[in-house]
Protein backbone atom coordinates (compact mmCIF):
# COMPACT_ATOMS: atom_id res chain seq x y z
CA UNK A 1 0.00 0.00 0.00
CA UNK A 2 1.33 3.36 -0.73
CA UNK A 3 1.21 6.33 1.73
CA UNK A 4 1.81 9.03 -1.41
CA UNK A 5 -1.35 10.32 -2.94
CA UNK A 6 -1.18 8.52 -6.77
CA UNK A 7 -2.42 10.95 -9.80
CA UNK A 8 -6.10 10.29 -10.57
CA UNK A 9 -8.15 12.14 -12.98
CA UNK A 10 -11.67 12.75 -13.10
CA UNK A 11 -13.59 11.67 -16.08
CA UNK A 12 -16.76 11.70 -15.00
CA UNK A 13 -19.00 14.31 -12.62
CA UNK A 14 -22.53 14.06 -11.62
CA UNK A 15 -24.39 16.44 -9.43
CA UNK A 16 -26.53 14.36 -7.33
CA UNK A 17 -27.73 17.59 -5.11
CA UNK A 18 -27.17 21.01 -4.56
CA UNK A 19 -24.16 20.20 -2.47
CA UNK A 20 -23.40 16.98 -3.42
CA UNK A 21 -21.26 15.37 -6.25
CA UNK A 22 -20.19 12.22 -7.55
CA UNK A 23 -16.98 11.96 -8.99
CA UNK A 24 -15.42 9.21 -10.94
CA UNK A 25 -11.57 9.05 -11.13
CA UNK A 26 -8.94 7.39 -12.91
CA UNK A 27 -5.39 6.05 -12.45
CA UNK A 28 -3.41 8.55 -14.41
CA UNK A 29 -0.92 5.96 -14.39
CA UNK A 30 -0.38 3.07 -11.52
CA UNK A 31 -3.69 2.58 -9.67
CA UNK A 32 -4.11 1.65 -5.98
CA UNK A 33 -5.08 -1.55 -4.93
CA UNK A 34 -8.62 -2.60 -5.12
CA UNK A 35 -11.53 -1.06 -2.49
CA UNK A 36 -14.05 -2.97 -1.59
CA UNK A 37 -17.44 -1.45 -0.08
CA UNK A 38 -16.93 0.71 3.09
CA UNK A 39 -13.33 0.94 2.36
CA UNK A 40 -12.46 5.00 2.23
CA UNK A 41 -9.46 7.08 -0.01
CA UNK A 42 -8.06 9.80 1.33
CA UNK A 43 -9.16 12.17 -1.37
CA UNK A 44 -6.02 15.01 -2.19
CA UNK A 45 -7.29 18.25 -3.82
CA UNK A 46 -3.84 19.77 -4.86
CA UNK A 47 -3.65 23.01 -3.16
CA UNK A 48 -5.97 22.57 -0.61
CA UNK A 49 -5.53 19.60 1.31
CA UNK A 50 -6.71 15.57 1.54
CA UNK A 51 -10.09 14.24 3.33
CA UNK A 52 -11.00 10.81 3.85
CA UNK A 53 -14.18 9.84 1.37
CA UNK A 54 -15.90 6.61 1.18
CA UNK A 55 -16.25 4.70 -2.38
CA UNK A 56 -20.17 4.69 -3.60
CA UNK A 57 -18.96 2.66 -6.68
CA UNK A 58 -16.41 0.36 -7.91
CA UNK A 59 -15.99 0.18 -11.51
CA UNK A 60 -13.82 -2.47 -13.73
CA UNK A 61 -11.82 -2.45 -10.34
CA UNK A 62 -9.91 0.83 -10.28
CA UNK A 63 -12.23 3.34 -11.68
CA UNK A 64 -13.27 4.62 -8.41
CA UNK A 65 -16.85 6.51 -7.84
CA UNK A 66 -16.82 9.11 -4.44
CA UNK A 67 -19.60 10.84 -3.82
CA UNK A 68 -18.51 14.48 -1.85
CA UNK A 69 -21.04 16.46 0.16
CA UNK A 70 -19.16 20.29 -0.16
CA UNK A 71 -19.34 21.10 3.66
CA UNK A 72 -15.58 22.84 4.18
CA UNK A 73 -12.40 23.53 2.52
CA UNK A 74 -11.32 20.80 0.79
CA UNK A 75 -14.79 19.31 0.16
CA UNK A 76 -15.92 22.34 -1.53
CA UNK A 77 -12.82 22.06 -3.63
CA UNK A 78 -13.54 18.69 -4.79
CA UNK A 79 -17.21 19.34 -5.41
CA UNK A 80 -16.19 22.03 -8.05
CA UNK A 81 -13.72 19.58 -9.64
CA UNK A 82 -14.55 18.93 -13.33
CA UNK A 83 -13.56 16.18 -15.88
CA UNK A 84 -10.12 16.12 -16.91
CA UNK A 85 -8.95 17.61 -13.58
CA UNK A 86 -6.40 16.13 -11.55
CA UNK A 87 -6.44 14.43 -7.51
CA UNK A 88 -4.14 12.42 -5.48
CA UNK A 89 -5.68 9.12 -3.94
CA UNK A 90 -4.11 7.13 -1.32
CA UNK A 91 -5.76 3.74 0.36
CA UNK A 92 -7.91 2.09 -0.02
CA UNK A 93 -8.12 2.49 3.98
CA UNK A 94 -10.25 1.12 6.83
CA UNK A 95 -12.05 -2.01 6.91
CA UNK A 96 -15.42 -1.96 4.67
CA UNK A 97 -18.50 -3.88 6.00
CA UNK A 98 -18.58 -7.43 6.55
CA UNK A 99 -20.46 -9.16 3.85
CA UNK A 100 -19.00 -12.69 4.83
CA UNK A 101 -21.08 -12.31 7.81
CA UNK A 102 -24.17 -11.58 6.05
CA UNK A 103 -24.06 -14.31 3.97
CA UNK A 104 -27.72 -16.59 4.12
CA UNK A 105 -29.39 -13.91 5.94
CA UNK A 106 -31.66 -10.67 4.95
CA UNK A 107 -29.42 -7.62 4.34
CA UNK A 108 -31.15 -4.34 6.04
CA UNK A 109 -29.22 -1.09 5.26
CA UNK A 110 -30.29 1.92 7.10
CA UNK A 111 -28.57 4.84 5.74
CA UNK A 112 -28.48 8.41 6.81
CA UNK A 113 -28.00 11.33 4.39
CA UNK A 114 -24.57 11.16 2.81
CA UNK A 115 -24.49 7.85 4.74
CA UNK A 116 -25.96 6.20 2.02
CA UNK A 117 -22.76 6.95 -0.04
CA UNK A 118 -20.83 4.14 1.31
CA UNK A 119 -23.65 1.76 1.55
CA UNK A 120 -24.88 2.31 -1.90
CA UNK A 121 -21.90 -0.67 -3.21
CA UNK A 122 -23.41 -3.05 -0.73
CA UNK A 123 -26.76 -2.76 -1.97
CA UNK A 124 -25.48 -3.41 -5.24
CA UNK A 125 -23.68 -5.97 -4.26
CA UNK A 126 -26.60 -7.95 -2.83
CA UNK A 127 -28.26 -7.13 -5.51
CA UNK A 128 -25.56 -8.71 -8.01
CA UNK A 129 -25.80 -11.70 -5.75
CA UNK A 130 -28.99 -13.02 -6.18
CA UNK A 131 -29.30 -16.18 -3.72
CA UNK A 132 -26.63 -15.53 -1.81
CA UNK A 133 -28.39 -13.20 0.80
CA UNK A 134 -31.84 -13.30 1.62
CA UNK A 135 -34.24 -10.19 1.51
CA UNK A 136 -32.90 -6.18 1.14
CA UNK A 137 -34.11 -3.50 3.02
CA UNK A 138 -33.41 -0.23 2.30
CA UNK A 139 -34.04 2.41 4.58
CA UNK A 140 -33.23 6.19 3.76
CA UNK A 141 -33.56 9.18 5.73
CA UNK A 142 -32.85 12.51 3.90
CA UNK A 143 -33.25 15.61 5.37
CA UNK A 144 -35.17 17.17 2.72
CA UNK A 145 -36.81 15.44 -0.80
CA UNK A 146 -34.12 17.62 -2.53
CA UNK A 147 -31.09 16.18 -0.38
CA UNK A 148 -32.06 12.65 -1.40
CA UNK A 149 -29.02 10.83 -2.98
CA UNK A 150 -28.96 8.25 -5.82
CA UNK A 151 -32.72 9.60 -7.20
CA UNK A 152 -33.18 8.14 -10.20
CA UNK A 153 -31.13 4.42 -9.08
CA UNK A 154 -33.78 3.72 -5.88
CA UNK A 155 -36.14 2.72 -8.41
CA UNK A 156 -33.86 0.54 -9.85
CA UNK A 157 -33.48 -1.39 -6.64
CA UNK A 158 -37.03 -1.61 -6.25
CA UNK A 159 -37.37 -3.32 -9.70
CA UNK A 160 -34.48 -5.56 -8.69
CA UNK A 161 -36.41 -6.61 -5.88
CA UNK A 162 -34.80 -4.40 -2.95
CA UNK A 163 -37.52 -2.92 -0.78
CA UNK A 164 -36.30 0.65 -0.63
CA UNK A 165 -38.21 3.35 1.83
CA UNK A 166 -37.51 6.73 1.91
CA UNK A 167 -38.14 9.50 4.53
CA UNK A 168 -37.58 13.25 5.17
CA UNK A 169 -37.41 15.27 7.86
CA UNK A 170 -39.22 18.26 5.81
CA UNK A 171 -41.37 17.85 3.26
CA UNK A 172 -41.27 20.15 0.19
CA UNK A 173 -45.05 20.83 -1.73
CA UNK A 174 -45.29 18.00 -3.87
CA UNK A 175 -43.63 15.53 -1.54
CA UNK A 176 -45.61 12.65 -0.56
CA UNK A 177 -43.63 9.98 0.72
CA UNK A 178 -43.22 9.76 4.69
CA UNK A 179 -41.96 12.29 6.52
CA UNK A 180 -40.48 11.55 9.93
CA UNK A 181 -37.01 10.02 11.40
CA UNK A 182 -35.27 7.16 9.09
CA UNK A 183 -35.87 4.71 12.69
CA UNK A 184 -40.03 4.97 11.76
CA UNK A 185 -39.65 2.87 9.04
CA UNK A 186 -38.61 0.37 10.99
CA UNK A 187 -41.76 -0.63 12.31
CA UNK A 188 -43.20 -1.02 8.48
CA UNK A 189 -41.15 -2.29 6.90
CA UNK A 190 -41.58 -6.32 7.06
CA UNK A 191 -38.31 -7.24 7.73
CA UNK A 192 -37.19 -10.07 10.29
CA UNK A 193 -35.00 -9.85 13.43
CA UNK A 194 -33.67 -13.03 13.61
CA UNK A 195 -32.97 -13.75 10.41
CA UNK A 196 -31.13 -10.10 9.50
CA UNK A 197 -28.01 -8.52 9.52
CA UNK A 198 -28.34 -4.92 9.48
CA UNK A 199 -25.60 -2.01 8.26
CA UNK A 200 -26.00 1.44 9.56
CA UNK A 201 -24.21 4.54 8.01
CA UNK A 202 -25.16 8.22 9.01
CA UNK A 203 -24.54 10.95 11.49
CA UNK A 204 -23.52 9.69 15.05
CA UNK A 205 -26.37 10.51 16.37
CA UNK A 206 -28.60 8.54 14.05
CA UNK A 207 -26.63 5.62 14.62
CA UNK A 208 -27.01 5.72 18.35
CA UNK A 209 -30.60 5.83 17.66
CA UNK A 210 -31.13 3.70 15.05
CA UNK A 211 -29.38 0.83 16.48
CA UNK A 212 -31.56 1.07 19.74
CA UNK A 213 -34.13 0.91 17.89
CA UNK A 214 -33.22 -2.70 15.69
CA UNK A 215 -31.73 -4.47 19.07
CA UNK A 216 -35.04 -3.23 20.68
CA UNK A 217 -36.93 -5.37 18.18
CA UNK A 218 -34.58 -8.08 18.51
CA UNK A 219 -31.71 -7.91 16.20
CA UNK A 220 -28.69 -9.59 17.80
CA UNK A 221 -25.80 -6.96 18.28
CA UNK A 222 -23.24 -9.10 16.63
CA UNK A 223 -25.52 -8.86 13.29
CA UNK A 224 -25.24 -4.89 13.54
CA UNK A 225 -22.74 -3.48 11.89
CA UNK A 226 -22.24 0.47 11.90
CA UNK A 227 -19.51 3.00 10.05
CA UNK A 228 -18.46 5.89 12.27
CA UNK A 229 -16.49 8.82 11.28
CA UNK A 230 -13.69 10.50 13.12
CA UNK A 231 -11.66 13.75 11.60
CA UNK A 232 -8.76 11.60 9.88
CA UNK A 233 -5.33 12.89 9.23
CA UNK A 234 -2.88 9.86 8.34
CA UNK A 235 -5.30 7.00 7.39
CA UNK A 236 -2.74 4.91 8.15
CA UNK A 237 -3.25 4.68 12.17
CA UNK A 238 -0.86 6.64 13.11
CA UNK A 239 -1.47 9.93 14.07
CA UNK A 240 -4.32 9.15 16.57
CA UNK A 241 -6.16 12.09 15.25
CA UNK A 242 -9.41 9.26 14.62
CA UNK A 243 -9.52 7.71 18.28
CA UNK A 244 -12.97 6.55 19.60
CA UNK A 245 -11.20 4.75 22.95
CA UNK A 246 -9.10 1.76 22.41
CA UNK A 247 -9.92 1.98 18.44
CA UNK A 248 -8.07 3.94 15.86
CA UNK A 249 -10.93 4.19 13.23
CA UNK A 250 -9.01 4.80 10.24
CA UNK A 251 -7.19 1.62 10.84
CA UNK A 252 -10.00 -0.65 12.77
CA UNK A 253 -13.16 0.90 10.96
CA UNK A 254 -14.85 2.57 9.43
CA UNK A 255 -17.11 -0.30 9.38
CA UNK A 256 -17.26 -1.92 13.40
CA UNK A 257 -19.31 -4.33 15.07
CA UNK A 258 -22.18 -3.05 17.60
CA UNK A 259 -20.88 -5.43 19.82
CA UNK A 260 -17.72 -3.51 20.20
CA UNK A 261 -18.89 -0.08 19.79
CA UNK A 262 -21.73 -0.01 21.23
CA UNK A 263 -20.63 1.21 24.89
CA UNK A 264 -18.08 3.84 23.25
CA UNK A 265 -20.55 5.41 21.33
CA UNK A 266 -22.55 6.15 24.97
CA UNK A 267 -19.80 7.62 26.40
CA UNK A 268 -19.85 11.60 25.82
CA UNK A 269 -16.03 12.67 25.75
CA UNK A 270 -12.75 9.90 24.55
CA UNK B 1 -42.37 -9.24 14.14
CA UNK B 2 -45.65 -10.26 14.23
CA UNK B 3 -47.73 -8.19 11.82
CA UNK B 4 -49.78 -7.16 14.71
CA UNK B 5 -50.51 -3.18 14.83
CA UNK B 6 -47.86 -2.29 17.41
CA UNK B 7 -50.65 -0.97 20.08
CA UNK B 8 -51.50 -4.53 20.37
CA UNK B 9 -48.22 -6.79 19.88
CA UNK B 10 -47.64 -9.54 22.32
CA UNK B 11 -50.70 -8.11 24.24
CA UNK B 12 -52.41 -11.61 25.48
CA UNK B 13 -54.91 -12.77 22.97
CA UNK B 14 -58.04 -12.61 25.49
CA UNK B 15 -57.45 -9.02 26.07
CA UNK B 16 -56.47 -8.03 22.06
CA UNK B 17 -60.42 -9.94 21.65
CA UNK B 18 -61.57 -7.78 24.18
CA UNK B 19 -60.49 -4.62 22.84
CA UNK B 20 -61.24 -6.05 19.03
CA UNK B 21 -64.76 -5.87 19.76
CA UNK B 22 -65.27 -3.00 19.59
CA UNK B 23 -63.52 -2.03 16.56
CA UNK B 24 -64.59 -1.41 13.23
CA UNK B 25 -63.18 -1.74 10.05
CA UNK B 26 -63.23 1.61 8.57
CA UNK B 27 -61.21 2.79 5.07
CA UNK B 28 -60.40 6.25 3.56
CA UNK B 29 -60.03 7.78 0.38
CA UNK B 30 -56.71 9.56 -0.99
CA UNK B 31 -56.75 12.66 0.13
CA UNK B 32 -59.78 12.13 2.82
CA UNK B 33 -59.57 13.96 5.95
CA UNK B 34 -59.58 11.82 8.87
CA UNK B 35 -59.46 14.73 11.42
CA UNK B 36 -58.74 18.78 11.31
CA UNK B 37 -56.63 20.38 14.56
CA UNK B 38 -58.74 21.55 17.05
CA UNK B 39 -61.65 18.92 16.28
CA UNK B 40 -63.31 16.72 18.88
CA UNK B 41 -60.90 13.64 19.17
CA UNK B 42 -63.43 10.96 20.00
CA UNK B 43 -61.62 7.93 17.79
CA UNK B 44 -58.21 6.71 17.12
CA UNK B 45 -57.09 4.19 14.49
CA UNK B 46 -54.64 1.83 14.23
CA UNK B 47 -53.93 1.34 10.49
CA UNK B 48 -53.79 -1.80 8.55
CA UNK B 49 -52.27 -0.56 5.06
CA UNK B 50 -52.06 3.11 3.78
CA UNK B 51 -50.25 6.39 4.42
CA UNK B 52 -51.38 9.12 6.77
CA UNK B 53 -50.09 12.82 6.79
CA UNK B 54 -50.27 14.50 10.55
CA UNK B 55 -49.99 18.21 9.69
CA UNK B 56 -50.22 21.89 11.12
CA UNK B 57 -52.02 24.20 9.73
CA UNK B 58 -50.39 27.88 9.26
CA UNK B 59 -52.15 30.82 8.39
CA UNK B 60 -51.22 32.14 5.17
CA UNK B 61 -49.45 28.94 3.77
CA UNK B 62 -50.22 25.38 2.93
CA UNK B 63 -50.96 22.64 6.19
CA UNK B 64 -47.54 22.11 6.71
CA UNK B 65 -46.95 17.97 7.14
CA UNK B 66 -44.78 17.63 9.96
CA UNK B 67 -44.93 13.35 10.41
CA UNK B 68 -46.57 10.31 8.62
CA UNK B 69 -47.81 7.64 9.82
CA UNK B 70 -48.14 3.76 8.24
CA UNK B 71 -48.83 0.28 8.78
CA UNK B 72 -48.88 -1.11 12.04
CA UNK B 73 -48.89 2.15 13.72
CA UNK B 74 -51.48 4.00 15.96
CA UNK B 75 -52.99 7.04 14.94
CA UNK B 76 -53.79 9.24 17.40
CA UNK B 77 -53.70 9.63 21.14
CA UNK B 78 -55.32 12.92 22.11
CA UNK B 79 -58.39 10.96 22.97
CA UNK B 80 -56.77 9.91 26.08
CA UNK B 81 -56.72 12.92 28.28
CA UNK B 82 -59.63 15.69 28.42
CA UNK B 83 -60.11 18.07 26.48
CA UNK B 84 -60.05 15.51 24.10
CA UNK B 85 -59.23 17.46 21.06
CA UNK B 86 -56.70 17.10 18.24
CA UNK B 87 -53.47 18.45 18.70
CA UNK B 88 -53.02 18.15 14.48
CA UNK B 89 -55.07 17.41 11.46
CA UNK B 90 -54.63 13.90 9.45
CA UNK B 91 -54.97 13.25 5.48
CA UNK B 92 -55.13 9.65 4.16
CA UNK B 93 -51.61 10.39 1.61
CA UNK B 94 -53.43 7.15 -0.14
CA UNK B 95 -56.28 4.81 0.15
CA UNK B 96 -55.91 3.93 3.72
CA UNK B 97 -57.31 0.52 5.72
CA UNK B 98 -57.83 1.01 9.48
CA UNK B 99 -59.47 -0.67 12.48
CA UNK B 100 -61.44 2.38 14.24
CA UNK B 101 -61.82 2.48 17.95
CA UNK B 102 -64.15 4.40 19.94
CA UNK B 103 -62.62 6.71 22.24
CA UNK B 104 -65.11 6.42 24.79
CA UNK B 105 -65.52 3.03 24.79
CA UNK B 106 -62.16 2.02 24.98
CA UNK B 107 -61.42 4.49 28.20
CA UNK B 108 -64.51 2.66 30.11
CA UNK B 109 -63.31 -1.22 29.15
CA UNK B 110 -59.81 0.52 30.25
CA UNK B 111 -61.18 1.10 34.04
CA UNK B 112 -63.28 -1.87 33.77
CA UNK B 113 -60.30 -4.65 32.81
CA UNK B 114 -57.56 -2.30 34.71
CA UNK B 115 -55.28 -4.79 34.09
CA UNK B 116 -55.85 -4.70 30.20
CA UNK B 117 -56.24 -0.10 30.49
CA UNK B 118 -52.45 -0.29 32.83
CA UNK B 119 -51.20 -2.28 29.74
CA UNK B 120 -52.61 -0.12 26.98
CA UNK B 121 -51.95 3.11 28.65
CA UNK B 122 -48.28 2.07 29.36
CA UNK B 123 -48.14 1.32 25.31
CA UNK B 124 -49.65 4.77 24.47
CA UNK B 125 -47.11 5.95 26.40
CA UNK B 126 -44.06 4.26 25.04
CA UNK B 127 -45.99 5.78 21.68
CA UNK B 128 -46.10 9.37 23.13
CA UNK B 129 -42.39 9.20 23.93
CA UNK B 130 -41.30 7.56 21.07
CA UNK B 131 -42.98 10.38 18.96
CA UNK B 132 -41.27 13.45 21.10
CA UNK B 133 -37.61 11.56 21.05
CA UNK B 134 -38.89 11.60 16.91
CA UNK B 135 -39.09 15.47 17.29
CA UNK B 136 -36.43 16.31 19.00
CA UNK B 137 -34.11 14.39 16.86
CA UNK B 138 -35.95 15.95 13.82
CA UNK B 139 -34.74 19.50 15.72
CA UNK B 140 -30.85 18.64 15.63
CA UNK B 141 -31.65 18.82 12.04
CA UNK B 142 -28.97 15.86 12.04
CA UNK B 143 -28.29 15.95 8.10
CA UNK B 144 -26.48 19.10 7.68
CA UNK B 145 -23.05 19.12 7.76
CA UNK B 146 -22.83 19.96 11.18
CA UNK B 147 -25.47 18.08 13.13
CA UNK B 148 -26.91 21.15 13.80
CA UNK B 149 -28.43 21.92 17.31
CA UNK B 150 -31.23 25.25 17.40
CA UNK B 151 -29.92 27.94 19.45
C1 LIG C 1 -14.02 7.11 6.93
C2 LIG C 1 -14.71 8.34 6.43
C3 LIG C 1 -15.42 8.28 5.25
C4 LIG C 1 -16.05 9.43 4.76
N1 LIG C 1 -16.75 9.34 3.58
C5 LIG C 1 -17.31 10.45 3.08
C6 LIG C 1 -18.01 10.38 1.83
O1 LIG C 1 -18.12 9.34 1.20
N2 LIG C 1 -18.53 11.53 1.36
C7 LIG C 1 -18.43 12.73 2.04
O2 LIG C 1 -18.93 13.73 1.54
N3 LIG C 1 -17.81 12.80 3.23
C8 LIG C 1 -17.24 11.71 3.75
N4 LIG C 1 -16.57 11.81 4.95
C9 LIG C 1 -16.55 13.09 5.65
C10 LIG C 1 -15.48 13.98 5.07
O3 LIG C 1 -14.22 13.40 5.28
C11 LIG C 1 -15.55 15.37 5.76
O4 LIG C 1 -16.70 16.01 5.32
C12 LIG C 1 -14.34 16.19 5.41
O5 LIG C 1 -13.24 15.70 6.12
C13 LIG C 1 -14.53 17.67 5.74
O6 LIG C 1 -13.39 18.34 5.28
P1 LIG C 1 -13.41 19.82 4.71
O7 LIG C 1 -12.00 20.29 4.56
O8 LIG C 1 -14.27 19.94 3.51
O9 LIG C 1 -14.10 20.59 5.83
P2 LIG C 1 -13.38 21.26 7.05
O10 LIG C 1 -13.13 22.68 6.63
O11 LIG C 1 -12.29 20.42 7.58
O12 LIG C 1 -14.52 21.15 8.06
C14 LIG C 1 -15.66 21.92 7.97
C15 LIG C 1 -16.50 21.57 9.16
O13 LIG C 1 -16.88 20.20 9.10
C16 LIG C 1 -16.53 19.51 10.27
N5 LIG C 1 -16.04 18.19 9.92
C17 LIG C 1 -14.80 17.82 9.60
N6 LIG C 1 -14.73 16.51 9.37
C18 LIG C 1 -15.94 16.03 9.54
C19 LIG C 1 -16.51 14.74 9.45
N7 LIG C 1 -15.76 13.64 9.24
N8 LIG C 1 -17.84 14.62 9.63
C20 LIG C 1 -18.60 15.70 9.92
N9 LIG C 1 -18.11 16.93 10.04
C21 LIG C 1 -16.80 17.09 9.86
C22 LIG C 1 -15.43 20.32 10.89
O14 LIG C 1 -15.48 20.16 12.30
C23 LIG C 1 -15.77 21.71 10.47
O15 LIG C 1 -16.68 22.30 11.36
C24 LIG C 1 -15.96 10.67 5.47
C25 LIG C 1 -15.24 10.73 6.65
C26 LIG C 1 -14.63 9.58 7.14
C27 LIG C 1 -13.87 9.66 8.42
S1 LIG D 1 -6.20 9.10 11.04
FE1 LIG D 1 -4.25 8.96 11.92
S2 LIG D 1 -4.47 7.35 13.32
FE2 LIG D 1 -6.34 7.36 12.26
Amino acid sequence: MTTVPLPYRVTAVSEETADCVSLEVTPVGRALPEFSPGRFAMVYAFGVGEVPISVSAIRDGHRLVHTVRAIGAVTGALCRLRAGDAVGLRGPYGIGWDLDAAAGSDVLVVAGGIGLAPLRPVVRHVLNHPGHYGRLHVLIGARTPADLLFGGELEHWRRASAQVEVTVDRPGPGWCGSVGVVTTLLDRADWRPARTTALICGPEVMIRHTARALLARGLPAHRLQVSLERNMRCGTGHCGHCQLGPLLLCRDGPVVGYDRTRSLLAVREL
Amino acid sequence: MTGWPLLLESLPRVQRDRLFTLADERDFSAGSTLFDEGGIADRFWLIRSGEVALDVYVPGRRAQVVETLGPRQQLGWSWIFPPYRWHLGARALGAVRTWEFPAAEVRELCMADTELGYELMLRCAALIADRLQATRLRLLDLYTPHGSVPS
